[in-house]
Parts: structure tokens; sequence; C-alpha cells
């Protein structure tokens, strides 16, 4: 058996990490690219649109990222598409975080007085550029902290990526225990880079949260 | 003056009939008939509740309303057609009881957005556009401000410019000074009173009775979501007819 | 490939299912059972305890909510043992899900203290009531009233959490849907049905708390 120092573990721990932010970036990215169509989607037509929007949402949030990953990994195979692991990932995370980002920032665009709607709307503006020019600016500004605040939760949504099998920083540090016979130390490592990862970001959220409620005061 | 504007041969600028307008099963407009002629100035009031921002808010199609007819400058509302609407949107401008100027933006490009949009203007343009209006309405000076900067008149004040950038035949102001402090009422109402003598047509909510009947040409009486009485200032307000009219003047005399 | 789907196959198992269920909520109820407590002990020690403690106790919550769940498993699961302390799959779950729910919950619990009047506060103690009094008498149940609500939202989203407690043998739902999947070789409808089950009981629990708490957990 080969004998792994800390550094050893460490080290290895640091090249799955890669893995998790590369995942945790096409899930934010995806997801807000997804979540904000749906919005928009929303905001344009209302009606039957906004009941799709909510149960899309509850659909996400009221049921286990875990079920979502396993959904996602087996019914990609159901349909025949043999694909890789990242795929399945990286959809299911993709949905899960559209349907989070798309709620937080329904909130934030509903926190603008309906009169900016019915100034601008009086003005002729069309809705593509009452959104442009007046609605998002305004919304993008309290929309902020909480998208930062969330990719928190992406980061950690992606450690579960590795029950289905994608090497990230929780399966890598799963593997590496198996070989180690030293999970203490492997767990709490793997532990201790997700907050690396996570505490500064989560200060920063919270720091832009202080920023804006005082500048709106 | 309204008795020439009835009859008189110029096509209406706005024509309503038979407007009915319900919020589920509250009817809150039960078949309105108004025709405003150019350069008219018509003074809306009521008591609260009677239906006098629906009202307004039908002819910029805000809401959309389930029976009768509205045109303005001739052409039908079209509710269901975005594009339709904007033309009219054009020539219908509105100023709100509480200003709702853009807070991202400076004074004057809440005035010039919709120009530059809408209308396609050049920066320049626009913006030398901007600086009259602003200039008109006395606050040359704010271009560079930021509206929560200004107080509540001036906050009005650059609404009443930023509406009239659009160059609108017909201007809906609804209670526009209900939400400001006493002493500033009186230099938005002097902006208003110069508009209506330079000849904009005003279809305004208001429940400043002196202003009403200095400035308008006509007086709509509103109660219970129906035209209840219509004349010139000087009869309804020194000879009304109907008790509801009667009592709604003398509870604001109080 | 088959792409008929036999959700039959999974539902005749429902006595698997029904036991994955009865599991996932007892999970959920002690972890809510001593996860209050620790969030309103942490919280309060937060706002006003003393500062030797405020620390480790900000440390804890820094730490649980900015490390995902599954490693917090892992961590008493597989970890502890290294110290000695060698848990059941039962015991891990409810240990991890209760420092998970405590502290969420101390944030939660922390910003309704800290909304609380002063005037209550000075009022109480006017009144000649003990720190100990004013604080379980006065401030906390309003404050549990008023972030109830959010208190909820993290009790479900624990609950949903769950679910990777599975992965340590724990028998839940989704532990219940890995055996059905793999003995029936309906893996899609097993997850698909555990899906519904979840989205269901996340429905219900919700519903079934927002009715309770006003009624048994913080009175009227
Ligand atoms: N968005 C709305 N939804 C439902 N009812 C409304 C809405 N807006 C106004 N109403 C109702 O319509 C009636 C007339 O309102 P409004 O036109 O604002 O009166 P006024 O401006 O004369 O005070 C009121 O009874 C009011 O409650
Ligand atoms: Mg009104």
């Amino acid at each position: 058996m080969v004998q792994f120092s800390n550094w050893d573990i460490l080290r290895n721990l640091i090249f799955a990490a890669e893995w998790t932010i590369v995942l945790s970036l096409i899930a934010f990215v995806g997801g807000g690219l997804v979540g904000g169509c749906l919005l928009v989607a929303r905001l344009w037509r209302g009606g039957w649109v906004n009941h799709v929007f909510n149960g899309y949402v509850q659909l996400f949030q009221g049921t286990p990222l875990l079920m979502q990953l396993f959904l996602s990994y087996f019914g990609l195979r159901l349909l025949g598409v043999e694909v890789s692991v990242w795929v399945s990932a990286s959809l299911a995370l993709t949905l899960y975080t559209s349907a989070f980002l798309a709620e937080i920032w329904r909130g934030c665009v509903a926190a603008i007085p309906k009169g900016q709607w019915e100034a601008s709307t009086s003005l002729a503006l069309s809705f593509g550029e009452q959104l442009r020019h007046v609605i998002l600016p305004q919304a993008l500004r309290i929309a902020i902290p909480p998208t930062v605040g969330f990719l928190v939760q992406v980061i950690k949504g992606t450690a579960l990526a590795s029950v289905i099998g994608f090497v990230e920083l929780t399966r890598a540090g799963n593997m590496i225990a198996n070989v180690t016979y030293k999970p203490f130390t492997v767990f709490a490592f793997v532990g201790l880079m997700y907050f690396v990862i996570c505490y500064p970001i989560s200060l920063y959220a919270r720091y832009l949260e202080r920023k804006t409620h005082v500048a709106r005061r | 003056m309204s008795l020439a504007a009835e009859t008189a041969p110029v096509a209406p600028i706005v024509e309503i009939a038979g407007l009915r307008k319900s919020y589920g099963t509250n009817e809150v407009l039960k078949g309105i008939d108004l025709k405003v002629a150019p350069g008219e100035v018509v003074a809306i009031i009521g008591k609260s509740g009677s239906g006098k921002s629906t009202l307004l808010r039908c002819i910029n199609g805000l809401e959309e309303f389930q029976d009768g007819s509205l045109t303005v400058d001739g052409k039908p509302l079209l509710t269901d057609s975005p594009g339709a609407m904007r033309e009219l949107r054009q020539r219908v401008g509105m100023i709100f009881q509480s200003f709702n100027l853009f807070p991202h933006l400076t004074v004057g490009r809440n005035v010039m957005l919709a120009p530059t949009l809408v209308k396609k203007r050049g920066k320049a343009e626009a913006e030398a556009q901007a600086k009259a209006l602003l200039e008109r309405v006395g606050l040359a000076d704010k271009f560079d401000a930021m509206p929560d900067q200004l107080s509540g008149g001036q906050q009005q004040r650059v609404a009443i410019a930023r509406a009239l950038a659009m160059e609108p035949a017909v201007l809906l102001c609804d209670e526009i000074t209900s939400a400001l402090d006493p002493e500033l009422v009186g230099e938005v109402l002097r902006v208003v009173e110069r508009l209506a003598t330079e000849g904009m047509t005003l279809l305004m909510v208001t429940h400043e009775m002196a202003f009403a009947r200095k400035v308008s040409s006509r007086v709509v009486f509103m109660h219970l979501g129906r035209v209840h009485e219509i004349g010139p200032p000087s009869e309804i307000f020194g000879n009304p007819q109907t008790p509801e009219l009667k009592q709604f003047l003398s509870s604001i005399h109080e | 490939m088959n792409a008929q789907l036999d959700f039959l196959a999974v539902l005749s198992d429902w006595p698997m299912l029904l036991v994955g269920v009865g599991w996932t909520l007892a999970l959920t109820a002690m972890a809510m059972a001593i996860g209050l407590v620790v969030a309103v002990a942490c919280g309060w020690v937060r706002n006003e305890g003393p500062a030797w403690l405020a620390a480790p106790v900000a440390a804890y919550v820094e730490v649980i909510r900015n490390t995902p769940f599954i490693v917090q498993l892992f961590f008493v699961f597989f970890g502890l043992p290294s110290l000695g302390i060698r848990l059941s799959p039962t015991f891990a779950s409810v240990l991890a899900m209760t420092l998970n729910l405590g502290a969420y919950g101390a944030e939660i619990v922390r910003a309704g203290l800290l909304s609380t009047p002063k005037g209550q506060i000075e009022a109480a103690q006017s009144l000649a009531l003990t720190r100990f009094q004013v604080f379980t008498r006065v401030v906390l149940p309003p404050a549990l009233k008023r972030v109830w609500p959010a208190l909820v939202s993290q009790i479900v989203i624990v609950m949903l959490g769950s679910a990777v407690c599975g992965q340590i043998a724990t028998e839940e739902l989704s532990y219940a849907a890995n055996v059905i999947a793999a003995e029936s070789f309906r893996t899609f409808e097993a997850y698909i049905v555990a899906t519904v089950i979840y989205l269901l009981l996340a429905i219900s629990l919700r519903r079934a708390l927002n009715w309770a708490g006003p009624r048994f957990i913080f009175g009227r």
C-alpha cells in the first residue's frame, strides 16, 4: 500500500476542486441563462406562463437535488443517449440553479414599484425597452447580493454530483479516503476546501447586501 | 366655451362612448360618454373610488375595458395590438400622483429616454429638447441631478417635462399634486396652468377645486362609475343640479 | 432500448416506500426537535451571549453554512470512527441533519431576535423579570413567530437534503428507491416515484408546520 502524506491528500483534493469549480460555473451560467429566459417569458406573457413558471420553481425547489441528478442520469440513458456524467450533472444542476435564480430574480423585479412599469408604458416604450432601460437596471442592483449568495448553494450542490460518479472534490475525497484509510483527515480537508471556496463568497455577498441596504436608505 | 366645444366642427381628440370597465364582478365604469375637443381643459372631480383614475388609465391603455369604444385622434384603442398601443401612447401623455421618475437615471436622461428610444431622435437633438423642456418647467439647472435629490414638486415638474418630450396631443393628469406638501402644490399647478393657456389638451383629475374652476373649460363630476354631471365650471361649482354634486362640493368646502 | 415506462413494478413495492417515507419523516422530526433548540441557543449566544461562546458558535454556523451537507454527513459517519466515535447510519444522519438545521436556524432566529422592539424588553425588565424570563417569555415567542415561515422553509430543505442519507445506508425514502431500482430494474421509474413522493412530502410538511407552528410551538 502506498503511503499518503497529508500533503499528498491535499494536493489530490486541490486537483479535484478544479472540477467542482468548473461544474459550479457551468451550472451558474447555464442556470442564469435559463432562469433569465423563464423570468422574461413570465414578465412578457403572464397568464398561463405564470403557472408554468411557478410549477417549475416549485418542482425544483420541492424535490431533492439528489433525485434530480438521478433522474437526469438515468433519464438520459433511458432516452438512449449514452452521455458522459458531465452532461447529466450539468443538466441537472443547470435546471436546479435556473429555478432558484428565476425565483430570486422574480422577487427583485417584483420589488420595483408598479409605477415604473406604468410610467414607461405611458411613454410608449416597448416591453423590451422597458425591461432593458427601466426595470432591469433597477432590479439588477438589488439582485446582485442574493445572486452571489446563491452561488454558494450551487457550489455545495455540485457535491451531490459525486453520487452519480462525477469526480469532483467530494468524490475524490471518497476515493482517497478508501485508499488511505484516513477518512477523518480526508473529509476534514474536503470540508476545509469547500469552506475556503465558499466562505469568501458568502462574505462578499453579505458585504454587497449591506452596501445596497445603505444605498437604498 | 363648452357649448362651442360640443358643436364645433373640429373632430374630438378623445371620444369615449358607452365605456364599461369591471374588476372581476365589480363594475367600476358603468357606461361613460365623453368627447374632448382639441385645446379643451377638462377637470374630473368626484369622491374617492368613483372611477376617475380608472377612466384616465383606460384612455392610454393602462387598463383594458370590457365594453364601449374609445378613440384618440380618431383611432380606436386596440389593447391587443402592442404596435397600435405604442402609436397611441405617443399621442397621450400621462402624469401620475407618485411622479414615477426613473430613479437610476438623471433628470435629463429621464426626459430623453422615450424620445431617443421611441422617436429615434439623435442624442444631441434629444438633449437640446430636454434642456428646453426643463427650462420651461423651471428646472434648467437640474439636468444632471438624480431624481432623489429633488423635492416632490421638482420631481413632478420633471415628470411633466418627460411627458411633454413625446409631444403628446393630450395630457392626462391623475391627482398630480396629491402627494405633495402644501407649499409645493403651487409650483406644479402654475406649470399646468401655463400648458393650458398654451393650448394643450388636458384631462385632469384634481381635488384643487379653485384651480379646476380657474383653468378648466369643462368639469366632469363622476359618481359611482358614471358621469353624473358635466358642464362649464361656473355651472358645476355655482349651480350644481344633483344632490350628489351638492353634497360633494359642500364636503370639500368644509 | 426500452422506452416503455412501468410504474406498477415500482408501486407494487409500496410497503418498502412507506417505510422509507416513515424514516424520512422520523429523521426530519428528530432533527427538527433538537435542531430548533440548537438554533435558538446559538441565535441567543450570537446576539447577547458571552464573547467566549459567541466566537465558537459563529465558527460552527459559518463552517456548516459553507460546506455541503453530504460532506458533513460523510465526516460524521466515516470520519468520526477514527476518533472512536462509531455511529449507526440513522444516528449519524440525525446528527448531521441536526447540526445543519441548527446552524441555518441560528441565523434565522438571530434575525428574529434582532427585530424585537427595544420597548418590549424594557417594559419586561421594569416588571422585574429575570433575564432568562425576559428572553423566554417576552422576546422569544414573538421572534419565533416572525421567522417561523423562514424556519419552516429551512426544515423542508433539511428534509429534502436527507435524501443523501441513503448514501450511508440509512433506510429513508431515497434508499428505498435505490433498493427498488436494483430489484425491479426500473431505475428511472423508481426515482420518479420517489421524487413525486418527496414533492408531496415537501408540500404537506410546509402546510403542516405553518399550521402547527402558531398552535403548538410558540403559542397563539
Ligand atoms: N387594480 C384594481 N383591482 C381591483 N379594483 C380596483 C383596482 N383599481 C381600482 N379598483 C376599484 O375601482 C374603483 C374605482 O377606483 P379609482 O378609479 O381608483 O377611483 P378614484 O380614482 O376615483 O378614486 C374603486 O372601487 C377601486 O377599489
Ligand atoms: Mg384615483
